[in-house]
């Protein structure tokens, strides 16, 4: 792949994390256990949606073909999108929300701290905007993760079963391809093995202080990278870009 | 002091525009009216929050979303003052909370309306917040502190909303006629609730007139009516939409227009629970609240164990 296009899909994938991210948090809004916390789940999903816009933005500019942020979100299908599949999976309940909220975080984060010594400067501006915020999440999720799994005998269980179930989608964060490869090569993406190293130290600090056992997930499961996503995401689509579909073309 | 003599000057103060403070004495009435009057007001916030949360995840572009979504974030943070504001006045959240899930306590009708198209997001800002603005506005000047100065920064938001929701509108009536037709349905949907969420007429307000000495209120529900559809008539006609009132003239001689009559029977029958959704949102709030319990009591325990350790050493 030429680097033009392989820098276009590495900003798809994560932008594509971002918005979908963001659309599920959003599902929370004005259904949350708390006032602040929905405060703060709105907030973070805000955050979200910006990071997509920038990233889609930048990304459309690679592309050249005249397409827009709206373009991106609006007009795929689902192969096109290159989320991780841990970002698409369903709330179910507020320890699930937290628990894919955490993973995401604890990898997110270091990716954008890292993405800041990036050879491309514009991918270096999106990350200096973005990672204020982003320390922000990392911190709400590790708290939330304290505090459930230090709580009560009910959420220490639902958050402990919540974590079991979830970390298979945890290891496709780190799933170099030969994107990921040539972008690195080229100074311009992020080492994922040592992101991966980052994250594994602040999980388990974590977990430790949230009296949680770490899973020992045999499988994981990937493939959003490459587009092949689970059941969830058409519905994702379907909601997102209902709009768009029925009155194409317009102005809103 | 005597009670008569406490009650004349509390009223002195509140004539003299000396704001009254949560330590201040007070009337029990007084403190009744507010208490009613604040969590009413912090649980339309919330409740407000549900129909138009219903459309973020279907925005029909990026910067809409976050437009929406920073606008209902902004209506949480609205409750939240509001909510804090009346526990000075000694009662708690759980409490009012508890009032609003079993219908001891009432919110802002108009959020038992549905929305059913992307233009009532745009309808909503603009008429809905707008309509509450003529009231907050009054309410920045309201005797009991607490509630004048939460006033004051909600005030500030809420004029950004209706901006925000007059500019979806705009571009909607200026867009193709899909959108105008969906511009034109909301605004004919919207229109009468908008007006009715000034309340009964003054003849009819039970509590008008002791708000008013007590300058909890300045102005009648009628006056702060007239004002909005007042200003309401020259955004209507800019942007080329038709109003849903035959009746609606300028009246030279009063200076103001004239307009039809409200069906007080609507009004009743949602205030009382026969909206549409009257019991979807409060069933929304109850489903919230109930599976957030293990959620509030984890965050507790583990608050008090964390206070215990940092008491050890
Ligand atoms: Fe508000
Ligand atoms: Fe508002």
């Amino acid at each position: 792949m030429n680097k033009q296009d392989a820098l276009f899909e590495y900003l798809l994938r994560i932008a594509d994390n971002a918005l979908i991210l963001g659309h599920r948090i959003s599902e929370w809004c004005g259904h949350g256990p708390t006032l602040e916390t929905d405060i703060g789940m709105t907030n973070i999903a805000l955050d979200y949606i910006g990071h997509a816009r920038n990233l889609y933005q930048y990304a459309v500019e690679i592309e050249g073909k005249n397409r827009t942020e709206d373009d991106l979100a609006y007009s795929r299908d689902t192969t096109a999108f290159k989320n991780l599949l841990l970002v698409e999976q369903p709330n179910e309940d507020f320890a699930y929300t937290i628990v894919r909220q955490f993973i995401f975080d604890s990898f997110n984060y270091h990716f954008f701290d890292a993405l800041q010594s990036s050879s491309d400067e514009r991918l270096v501006g999106i990350a200096k905007k973005s990672i204020k915020e982003i320390a922000y999440h990392y911190r709400w999720s590790a708290e939330w993760i304290i505090r459930l799994g230090d709580g009560t005998t009910e959420s220490h269980k639902k958050i402990q079963e919540a974590l079991d179930e979830m970390w298979m989608y945890s290891g496709e964060c780190f799933n170099a391809d030969a994107i990921d490869n040539q972008l690195l090569e080229a100074g311009i993406g992020v080492d994922l093995a040592a992101v991966k190293s980052k994250f594994d130290t602040r999980v388990s600090d974590i977990l430790k202080q949230a009296t949680l056992t770490l899973p020992t997930e045999e499988w994981m499961q990937e493939g959003g990278k490459q587009g092949n996503h689970t059941e969830h995401f058409g519905f994702i689509l379907t909601e997102l870009q209902w709009m768009q579909r029925a009155y194409p073309d317009m102005e809103w | 002091m005597d009670d008569v003599k406490k009650l004349e000057a509390f009223q002195a103060k509140i004539d003299a525009e000396i704001k009254i403070e949560p330590k201040d004495w007070m009337p029990d009435g007084y403190r009744k009216t507010l208490i009613r009057q604040i969590s009413q007001h912090a649980h339309s916030e919330i409740v407000g929050m549900l129909p138009e949360g219903n459309w973020i995840t279907r925005a029909p572009s990026l910067k809409r979303k976050m437009g929406l979504l920073a606008k209902v974030q902004d209506e949480a943070g609205h409750g939240l003052y509001l909510y804090s504001a009346a526990e000075t006045l000694g009662t708690s959240r759980d409490e009012m909370f508890d009032q609003l899930h079993t219908g001891k306590a009432k919110y802002s009708s108009i959020f038992n309306y549905p929305t059913v198209s992307w233009a009532d997001i745009g309808a909503i800002g603009w008429l809905v917040d707008g309509a509450a603005i003529m009231n907050q506005v009054m309410l920045t000047r309201a005797s009991y502190g607490p509630y004048a100065r939460a006033m004051v920064r909600i005030c500030k938001e809420e004029s950004f909303h209706q901006r925000q929701g007059y500019e979806i509108m705009m571009v909607l009536a200026k867009g193709t006629p899909e959108q105008k037709q969906m511009a034109q349905d909301s605004l004919n949907r919207f229109w009468w609730p908008s007006l009715m969420m000034f309340g009964p007429s003054d003849a009819e307000s039970k509590h008008s007139a002791q708000s008013m000495a007590w300058k909890i209120k300045r102005k009648s529900n009628d006056e702060l009516r007239q004002a909005f559809v007042d200003a309401s008539i020259a955004q209507i006609e800019y942007l080329g939409l038709e109003l849903p009132d035959p009746e609606l003239k300028w009246n030279e001689e009063r200076g103001h227009y004239d307009f039809g009559a409200i069906d007080w029977n609507e009004f009743w029958k949602v205030v009382k629970g026969g909206g549409v959704c009257n019991k979807s949102r409060i069933k929304a709030r109850k489903k919230a609240w109930a599976e957030g319990e293990w959620v509030r009591e984890a965050a507790m325990a583990h608050a008090e164990k964390r206070a215990e350790r940092a008491a050890k050493n």
